[in-house]
């Protein structure tokens, strides 16, 4: 089990999905096809069911109705084990156990490709080597989880995910708690692996910009229904920010790599613009009577 | 990946599969080298408690003895008293510490111990019930002390239901206290005899140990320590939350019932032959855990379980002359100390992060 960049991308889609929690239904009636090899990102504004989609399309959540294929099986009814050989998810804000190395951590997510009759193996010391050195925490290997910093703590997650070797990988807001430096690091490394390996990528994300930045394909939630899903460049407009999070906004190419960068308007903007147009007319004032 | 540069020991070699490989053999020597040494310990306190003490044997004569030779005086009080004494505080020093260390682990919070949540006094209280108001003796009373032991487990987790760990913790707690009062009650019903009886029981006692206790005890681990073994995967898996445990695929609902089940079991059966001998399932797995770097080990924290008791054992049947004091007592004056200073030392690590 090396690394197969040539192993054909898997497809995760959810068709006709309800959710919820006992009698509250959260997403209802929602198709999505996660597009093969590609990173999807997930927002919305707080509890429009995101993070309840995620968990029902890594079977963390059972379906009220509808079904959830991974490559066309039903995930359902496939061995739980078996699933996690091909599907990682990363909840939101996990926690170990106190005390526990991160080699430890991340040697746990080979124990789906491991059983009674399988012990450790050479391959799995070798994903777990791998895995720590795409997420930068090899260094980290020996010390324990609770001294590690958020961001440290958080790639430490990932490279447990990672060690899984899975085709299809969900994360479920990964940059929660990170500072930016942090949260652009964390979405680099899910993006490099994504283009090294060809993985099917899915995460839920709060940050526009990041997401348009990082996303193949974004889906904008609302109110447990998608409403727009495509391309950043061609979904992510003023009028869908209007829409989904009630927010006037500008959109603007993202001055470092073109993607639609949203800038909020927000009721200290027209402060600032009426504070700056004052300033300019009496400028204009003093300077046409100096004239 | 430039960008990641930014811990300290980044600039280290890129880890291989060999490192790796090195990595994970070194804390699995040392524990096993700390098992063999507790091992070691405990084989040690077995023979210390059936050798000395108010009545010393030499080693020669005990084997004798175990070959089945009698020697008048010694016989009877090695052989009927001091060696199923010890066995007994053996065989429920090793169950209450897997069944502590599971209940821990499972839950991930320390107080989560089965003594603390109320299952060591659902069983307590069911055996004093059968005990005192239907005259029951033998193995009738394991049956009741597991009866009780079960229904709690079912009641509080039923109480439980989606509040999490902490609200299990609490319940189990509330129903601690009740069950006591229920104790209370009882014994305030008995007669002045029986009461007695009970009470030394209930304190934690080796002192009527015999071998049916034994007998009962050991075929009970014999079947229950397999299927320990055999969930101790999914109780790494389940230490780390459910979410990542399902994501990891382990079948979180069925891996819950099963070491549920087998905690239960092993709080209920030495809680029958022994009575609650207080605070032991609950040291074991943080004292293990300790012992072996910080990762949870269920054979190391059966093995401080044993030790636990045995010592305490010793001191308390040799400690006043002349009287032999219920082990519980023992377990429970070092227990507490031990609670403090857990309490305060990992209160100070959380500060430190």
């Amino acid at each position: 089990m090396t690394f197969q960049s040539s192993k054909p991308s898997a497809t995760l889609s959810a068709r006709q999905l309800s959710l919820g929690y006992g009698e509250r239904a959260i997403v209802a009636d929602l198709s999505l096809t996660l597009p093969a090899g590609k990173v999807t990102v997930i927002v919305g504004a707080n509890a429009c069911g995101k993070s309840t989609l995620l968990r029902g399309m890594a079977r963390l959540l059972p379906p009220s109705a509808g079904v959830v294929h991974l490559n066309g099986a039903d995930i359902h009814k496939l061995p739980t084990r078996e699933l996690a050989r091909e599907l990682g998810i990363l909840p939101q804000t996990p926690t170990a156990p106190d005390g526990i190395t991160v080699a430890d951590l991340v040697g746990r997510g080979r124990s789906p490709h491991q059983g009674w009759f399988r012990q450790w193996t050479a391959d799995d010391d070798a994903a777990v080597a791998s895995a720590l050195n795409v997420t930068g925490t090899a260094g980290l290997a020996g010390r324990s989880i609770d001294e590690l910093s958020g961001g440290q703590r958080q790639r430490v997650w990932i490279a447990m995910a990672l060690a899984q070797q899975t085709q299809v990988l969900l994360l479920d807001e990964p940059t929660t708690y990170l500072d930016l430096a942090h949260q652009v690091e964390v979405l680099d490394v899910v993006s490099e692996l994504n283009a090294r390996r060809g993985i099917t990528v899915a995460i839920v994300l709060h940050d526009l910009n990041l997401a348009a930045r990082y996303a193949d394909y974004l889906v904008a939630m609302k109110a447990g229904s998608i409403v727009a899903q495509g391309a950043p460049g061609e979904v992510l407009t003023a009028e869908l920010v209007r829409e989904v999070f009630g927010l006037e906004s500008v959109v603007v190419p993202d001055p470092v790599v073109g993607t639609p960068m949203v800038v909020p308007m927000g009721r200290r903007a027209a402060l600032l613009a009426d504070a700056a147009a004052s300033k300019l007319s009496s400028q204009t004032v003093t300077e046409s009577v100096r004239a | 990946m430039s960008s990641l540069g930014t811990t300290p020991a980044d600039g280290a070699a890129p880890a291989t599969a060999a490192w790796v490989r090195a990595r994970r053999k070194g804390p699995r020597r040392r524990r096993a080298l700390i098992t063999a040494i507790l091992a070691l310990a405990v084989f040690g306190l077995l023979a210390v408690n059936i050798l000395l003490g108010s009545y010393t044997v030499s080693i020669p004569d005990f084997l004798r003895m175990l070959g089945g030779r009698g020697i008048p005086g010694a016989s009877f009080i090695i052989m009927e008293n001091k060696l199923p004494q010890a066995l007994l505080g053996l065989l429920s020093g090793a169950a209450f510490g897997v069944s502590g260390a599971i209940f821990q682990s499972m839950l991930r919070n320390p107080l989560a111990s089965p003594d603390i949540i109320g299952i060591s006094y659902g069983a307590s209280a069911s055996a004093v019930a059968a005990v005192v108001l239907f005259g029951v003796r033998g193995a009738g009373v394991s049956v009741a002390a597991i009866v009780g032991a079960l229904v709690v487990a079912l009641l509080i987790t039923a109480l439980a239901r989606g509040r999490g760990g902490t609200g299990l913790i609490l319940i189990g707690i509330g129903a601690a206290a009740f069950m006591q009062a229920a104790v209370t009650f009882l014994l305030s019903r008995a007669d002045i005899r029986s009461a007695q009886d009970a009470m030394v029981w209930l304190s934690g006692s080796l002192n009527s140990a015999n071998w049916e206790r034994v007998g009962i005890l050991s075929l009970a681990l014999l079947v229950l320590l397999p299927l320990t073994a055999a969930g101790s995967g999914s109780l790494n898996g389940l230490a780390l939350g459910a979410d990542t445990a399902t994501g990891l695929g382990h079948n979180v609902p069925r891996a819950r019932l099963l070491l549920t089940l087998v905690g239960v079991l092993l709080a209920a059966l030495p809680t029958a032959a022994a009575g609650p001998i207080a605070f032991v399932a609950f040291l074991s797995g943080p004292m293990a855990k300790r012992l072996n770097g910080g990762a949870v080990s269920l054979p190391l924290a059966a093995l401080v379980g044993a030790a636990i008791v045995l010592s305490a054992n010793f001191a308390a049947v040799n400690a006043v002359p002349g009287i032999s004091l219920p082990v519980g007592v023992v377990t429970g004056a070092l227990g507490a100390p031990f609670l403090l200073w857990l309490l305060i030392s990992s209160n100070r690590a959380n500060l430190g992060s």
